[in-house]
Order: C-alpha cells, then structure tokens, then sequence
C-alpha cells in the first residue's frame, strides 16, 4: 500500500517535469524500505516518486517513468491513473521521466528497466491510489468552495459536481483550492472505482503519441541532436572482445564531413562484458553518411582473442551433446529412470533453436555530452537508470553526476535495456570534447549486438499401453545469460529455469525430471523478448504433440493429460524451493495447470479445432505458461509434400490468461 | 551543386550528390520524421516521395531528385491531416511508431496512383515496408479507410 502525499506546496516540484497547481506523490518504496529511508533522510518526510500534477486550465499531467517502446505503457499506465480521477484522457498529458530508480521504481523491485514484462503489474495498484487520491482532493476542494459537505460532491469526466443543485465546477476551477488538502490514509483512505465503474482500464484508448507518430514529431533516439553535436559510428571488432591491432584512418579522413577517426579503447581483458563499451574506431563527422562512408574505409588490422574458434556449427554440436548429458538436476518426481525403463513405448527427440539477434526497426542510438555537468545521456533506451550508472564508470564518475532523458524507443525486445551504445557515446564525448551522437546500423546489431541464446533440449517420455505419459525428462542447454558478468558461468542461472522449465506445466505426469546441462557463452548473450521461454515453450510443445502422435491419440486432450486440473502446481514437492518466479513469490504468484488448461481449451474451442480439414491443411496447438500469463495458441498451416511439415500459417488464435489487461490487446 | 524543393521550399545542396537523401533531409536539414532502419531498402522506414513517386530514401542520392519535388512525412499536409494520417489516427495504428511515416507515405502514394484499390492492391502496394510489431491489420484497415477519402 503505498501513502499517497498532496505534494502541491513543496520546494522540489520546481525541479521536476510535473506542472500544476495540484501536486500529488506517492510514497511507495515497499514496507520494509520505509524506516531505512525515513531514517537516511533524519525523519523527515521521504520524497514522493509518482507524481500527477492538475494545472489551472484543467490539464493533468502524469508521469510515465517506462519506456515506450511499440507495448503501449505511455499510454497504458497513465489510464489507469486518468481512469480512477475520473479525468477526460483528452486533457491528459504525459511526461516522461527521466532515468532516477529512487523516484521512479514504484514497486522498488525493477530499477526503472523496462523489461521483465512487469510495468504493468507493477503500477496497476499505486496508479489507482494515486488517481482516486486526486480525485479526493479535487472532490474535498469543491466542497470548500460551495461550503457544503464533501459527501455532496462527486467527481466526473473532468468535473466535480454537487448532487444538490447540479453545479459542477471543471477539475481546473478548484485546484487553488486543493494545494493543502492532506490525503488521509489507512481506514480513511480514498476509496477505489469498483472495476465495473472502469471507464478507460480494458478499453483501446487513443495512443498517446499517435498524432505525433502520423506527422513525423515522435522523436527517437537518433532523432534528438543538441548544439555541437557530432555523429559517429563504430567500427567494431568482428570477434568477441577482440582488439583493433592497427588501424589507418588516412582514406576515412578524406571522405567530406568525417573529422576524426578515434579509437575508444578495448575494454580490459579482465572486465566482464555486462553493458559497457567494448571498443573500436570510431568515425565521427557532421552527418551519418559522411561517418559512414568514412567507415567503409578505414583499414584495421584486428586481433581476434580468444573466441576467434567459436564456429556455429561446432558449437551447435556441442549444445546438442551438453543437452543430452545433462547433468544438473533442477527438479525431480518420481523416477523417471524406472518409469522410463518399464514403459511400453518410449520417445525421445531433439530440439535446436539458434541464436536471435534482437534487429528492433530503430537501430540503438545515444547522445551523450559527457563535458557537461551533469552528463547529459539522450537515448533510445529501456532502463534509464542503469544507462546512467554504466556511462558514470565508462567516465570514472558517480551515478549522481548523470542524467538521462529517455526518448521513444523504436522497439527494444531487451536490447536496449542494456546500454553499451551510451557508453560508446560517453567515451568518445569525452575523448573529443563534443557531444557525440553515436549510431549504430542495422549491420552493426547483428554483428555486434547482444544475442538471445542459442540452445539444445533433448526430451524423453515412456507412455504405458493407454497412451498415458509416465515419464517425461527434459535437458536443456545453451548459454547462459549470466555469462555478462561471469563470463565463466557453464551453467544456466535459476532466472533461466525459472523461465518455462523448472515450472514445466505437466503437473499430471507422475516422473519428471529436469536437467541442464553445461555450456560456455562465445558471444554476448542478452535477453530477447520472453527470454528462455521461447525455446522451452517450442520444445515441450512440440514434444508433448509428437508423442501424442505416437500414441495415436488427440493431441489437444493428450496436452490437456499432460497438464491435469490441479488449481496450483507445487514445485517443493518435487524437491524445488524458492523457484525464482518472475520475481515474485509463488503465493502471490502461483503456478496454476488449470489455468492453463483453460486456455488451451478456450484456443481449441475458437479455432474450430476438432473439424475435419481439406487435405493439405492442419491445426496446431501449443500452450505456456510466461510471465504469469498463460497462453495458447492455434496455428492453421497449409503445406503440401514436402512442404507439409514447414507449411505457411493461415493463421493463429491467441487465447490467454493474465491478471488485468489494461489496453485491449 | 543539387537544387531540390522539399516541401515545398527550394533548397541548394553543395555536398556530395551521392549522399542519400535520407541522411540529406536529416541530417543537414533536421526533418527527423524519415527514419533510419535498414538503409538498404529493406524496411521502408525511410520512405518519401520523389514528384509525387514513393521511393525509399536511404538509397536514394541526392543527384536523383536534382529539379525535382521531395515531400516528407513533415510535408505531407501543414496540420498533419491528410486522409491517410487521420485514418491513421482513427485506426489507431501505431505501436512504436518508428516505420509508420514511411507506412504512412507508402499508402499516400498507393491512393494517388490508385484511388481505389483492391485489397489484393492494398496488401501489394504496401508489401515492402516492415512493421516489427505487426500492425498490419490495421494499416489495411487504414488504407482501406483512407481509400474511402481520397
């Protein structure tokens, strides 16, 4: 619960983006936090980090401390807001805050990052306080005004009106008389619209940006110059932390608007990758074209290190043959050994996915000026907060000696949340002594950009005479994400499990046994979009229909076996505790087979499936469990001959569970 | 030297004329609304008409519009208004928003050389620019309303 504050009349307001006459913050750093803070900060009051501002024309301002980037949380997050003041979403605006995690981090558990698939979860409670704590103080302002009794009073569509006489007053009319109205707390708290009196929550609303996406005024990273800006590409190495051995810039150096060709310095041998700059020669110039130009000819002699024996091919075996010896047992039921050992039919296949570079539409760009002071960090980025903190070691500062002002990203899929582009620029800013645009091209992304992990599962399962699964085993490999700061790890971090295969939904298989086996990152490894989720969710499912298949039974019942009914899956039984689940707990957060049987039953039911089919034609259906969100979908391919098991889709039928949608889709 | 007129302003240019135009009208002149995506005509996101023709502009030279009338999204109406950017808006198409003004000029062109096109035409006609978070339902949705307009 967090405590929301009428801000109005305070000293930092005149810092902060947030413009009104009516000022409201919440405190909601997470319970045990509180002391800590209050204690630090010498009893005083702890500095609110939401905000939503009510001018004097009426206009309500509220911040969206998330990154854009194509889900909608510019406009999602603040309608939960716009929808408990009971505002008209017309008269909103939004402003975007810039990187600070100790204001901007509601739930004091994401560090400002954009990514995990939470902003949503992690702002529906503390956007409704702090819209339903404007509308009291707006309601309670209006009641001084006409002197009658608050319980008179009731906001709507961007008035308050009086039920008595049917004045209203608009929003803007009463916030001088709001500025000192406390918002009471615990039993007196302002009350929540019950979820029938949703007006905007649920609904497609109009995107905020959508006018200024059909004019071309967005602005994104690359679109943001400031004055004495330069613009530079990198020339990165082509291995993995190799090193530039020599370089001639004389060619580069003659192409028109190229000024400087510099080298930004490998990073140390001993320093892992995480998100920082690892080096190149940059081209920097007045335009992208002249640096790239100058670029393509510049001549470097490279020295590869030691990943210069990483081929794809080999190292695709190696995952193979790392999945099938497994090794690390993260969870286990039953014995699958035996249960395997007397099945009257056994499966076993193989399933690869290969790496997935990122390749969002916008390719990363930042500008940094690291002469100013603070440093001043523009960039397409998802988490602000740690750009910030790798751009300050990157210059040998503090974290509080940076800014970042965070623009529309043009997409992310986890890429942006890790900000080697900003220190590249921060580094050469420095160096040359000018604000420095940095921009990275397609090209550069899938040479040089984080990628999602390649990996290996081998799944085995014993059926008995009815077809019933009874033992099903599942050993998965690739490289782990962890390796950006260990570059040592050989094995997958409990984040990763945690990702669709330790809570493998198949509650209703009586053995089960999970293994990861061990393999060492050649590459930068990063996060894509769901993360290990993809290659977990397409391998079971596509194991759980293959042996359906086997057993000649339907596959959509086969899976619905598979998963059982049970309303909650408990992982301690099959010897796993404290499973890392999306960073929350398993009993706020359970894992629900039922759910998930639902879903699938629902995607069967909409997709027709069951009908007979022309030749030629197939249904598929999968289902996962991801994010807390449990999802199913049917696919129609169409093939013939060969072409039947690659077939195009038709299309697909989504059906999915998830707490609260708050725009449509 | 390069004479262009870009939304409806004469401009010289004395730069190298195999520079694209993308990085032309960017970056010299600061109309960011073309974007940067591929530059290999992959994606259209850098889409702009050339004499009322679409043509992606990052591998477009300059040289190529020497006498010739360039729009960009910025000039494609004064308030931002045409057909095809209110059904825009009314379809509310964009996601992240980074290939929409080269959807956007795509379908502008396609409905000046096609006032009514089929939907077969609608598909075709926008085939070659990429949206990575899938709104293609509703571009069509757009053009087709658009198309009703034009």
């Amino acid at each position: 619960m967090s405590g929301v504050q009428n801000i109005s009349r305070r000293d930092f307001l005149k810092q902060s983006g947030i413009a009104g006459a009516v000022v409201l913050g919440a405190n909601v750093v997470p319970g045990p936090m509180i002391a800590a803070v209050r204690a630090q900060s010498g009893g005083a009051s702890i500095q609110p980090n939401l905000f939503v501002g009510i001018a004097a024309d009426g206009t309500v301002t509220i911040t969206c401390s998330r990154s854009e980037m194509g889900q909608g949380v510019r406009t999602g997050i603040p309608m939960i807001l716009a929808d408990e003041l009971e505002a008209d979403w017309h008269r909103v605006k939004i402003w975007q805050a810039p990187g600070d995690a100790e204001k901007y981090d509601p739930a004091g558990k994401d560090g400002q990052n954009t990514d995990g698939s939470r902003s949503t979860r992690h702002h529906l409670d503390v956007m409704r306080e702090l819209g339903a704590a404007g509308r009291y103080v707006l309601e309670q302002a209006a009641a001084r005004k006409w002197g009658v009794d608050a319980g008179e009073v009731y906001a709507k569509d961007h008035r308050i009106h009086h039920t008595g006489t049917g004045q209203s007053f608009d929003f803007g009319e009463v916030v001088d008389a709001a500025a000192d109205i406390e918002v009471p707390t615990g039993a007196g708290a302002p009350k929540l619209k019950d979820m029938s009196q949703w007006k905007y929550i649920g609904r497609d609303m109009p995107v905020v940006d959508n006018y200024d996406m059909s004019t071309g005024g967005a602005s994104f990273g690359a679109d943001i110059s400031i004055p004495g800006m330069k613009i530079a590409v990198v020339a990165r190495p082509p291995v993995y932390r190799g090193k530039a051995k020599s370089f001639d810039a004389t060619a580069a150096l003659g192409v028109q608007g190229v000024e400087q060709v510099v080298e930004i310095p490998p990073l140390p041998d001993d320093k892992p990758a995480e998100f920082r700059a690892l080096g190149g020669i940059a081209v920097v110039g007045t335009n992208t074209w002249s640096v790239l130009e100058g670029r393509r000819k510049l001549a470097i002699e490279w020295e590869d290190g030691p990943h210069t024996a990483h081929d794809s091919s080999t190292y695709d075996d190696e995952l193979r043959a790392a999945a099938a010896a497994g090794g690390h047992v993260i969870r286990d039921r039953g014995n699958v050994d035996e249960a395997l050992a007397a099945a009257d039919q056994s499966l076993e296949a193989e399933y690869f996915v290969p790496y997935f570079i990122h390749t969002p539409m916008e390719p990363p760009a930042a500008i940094v000026d690291a002469n100013a002071r603070p440093v001043k960090v523009v960039a397409a980025t998802q988490s602000p907060n740690e750009t910030r903190q790798y751009v300050a070691e990157a210059l040998g500062l503090e974290k509080s000696d940076v800014t970042c002002e965070v623009t529309l990203l043009g997409g992310g899929f986890g890429r942006k949340s890790k900000p080697d582009f900003a220190c590249e620029a921060a580094i050469l800013s420095k160096m040359i002594g000018s604000p420095v645009r940095v921009q990275w091209t397609r090209e550069d992304e899938i040479r040089n950009g984080y990628y999602h992990a390649a990996s290996a599962h081998r799944l085995k399962a014993g059926l008995d005479a009815s077809g019933k699964v009874t033992a099903w085993h599942h050993s998965g490999a690739w490289p782990s994400l962890i390796a950006l700061w260990a570059p040592d790890a050989r094995t997958g971090h409990p984040i990763e499990y945690g990702l669709g295969l330790i809570d493998t939904p198949y509650d209703g298989v009586p053995n089960l046994r999970i293994e990861n086996g061990e393999a060492s990152a050649m590459i930068r490894v990063g996060w894509y979009r769901s993360v290990n989720n993809i290659q977990h969710a397409f391998a079971m499912n596509c194991f759980a229909n293959e042996l359906a298949a086997a057993a000649g039974r339907d596959p959509v019942e086969f899976l619905l076996e598979l998963i059982g009914e049970a309303d909650v899956m408990d992982l301690a039984k099959d010897g796993v505790e404290n499973p890392w689940n999306y960073g929350d707990s398993v009993e706020e957060w359970p894992i629900m087979p039922k759910r998930l049987s639902n879903v699938l039953r629902v995607a069967a039911a909409k997709s027709g499936y069951g009908k007979t089919m022309p030749k030629g034609h197939g249904l598929g259906l999968a289902c996962h469990r991801s994010f807390h969100s449990y999802v199913a979908a049917a696919v129609h391919v169409v093939g013939s001959g060969t072409m039947a098991r690659s077939g195009f889709p038709r299309w697909t039928w989504p059906s999915t569970a998830a707490g609260t949608s708050i725009p449509k889709g | 030297m390069v004479s262009i007129r870009i939304n409806g302003i004469s401009r010289q240019f004395h730069g190298s004329p195999d520079m694209p135009l993308l990085w032309y009208v960017r970056d010299e002149l600061g109309l960011t609304g073309s974007k940067f995506g591929c530059g290999m005509a992959l994606c259209g996101a850098c889409t702009m008409h050339v004499d009322g023709v679409a043509v992606r502009s990052c591998v477009t030279p300059v040289s190529y519009a020497d006498g010739k009338e360039v729009t960009t999204i910025e000039g494609l109406d004064p308030e931002g208004n045409h057909p095809v950017q209110r059904a825009w808006r009314a379809h509310n198409v964009p996601q992240c928003g980074y290939c929409q003004s080269g959807q956007i000029m795509s379908a502008a062109a396609l409905l000046q050389s096609n006032p009514d096109p089929s939907d077969e035409e609608i598909v075709s006609g926008m085939a070659g620019n990429i949206c990575r978070c899938g709104t293609y339902q509703r571009i069509f949705a757009a053009v087709r309303t658009a198309a009703q307009e034009v």
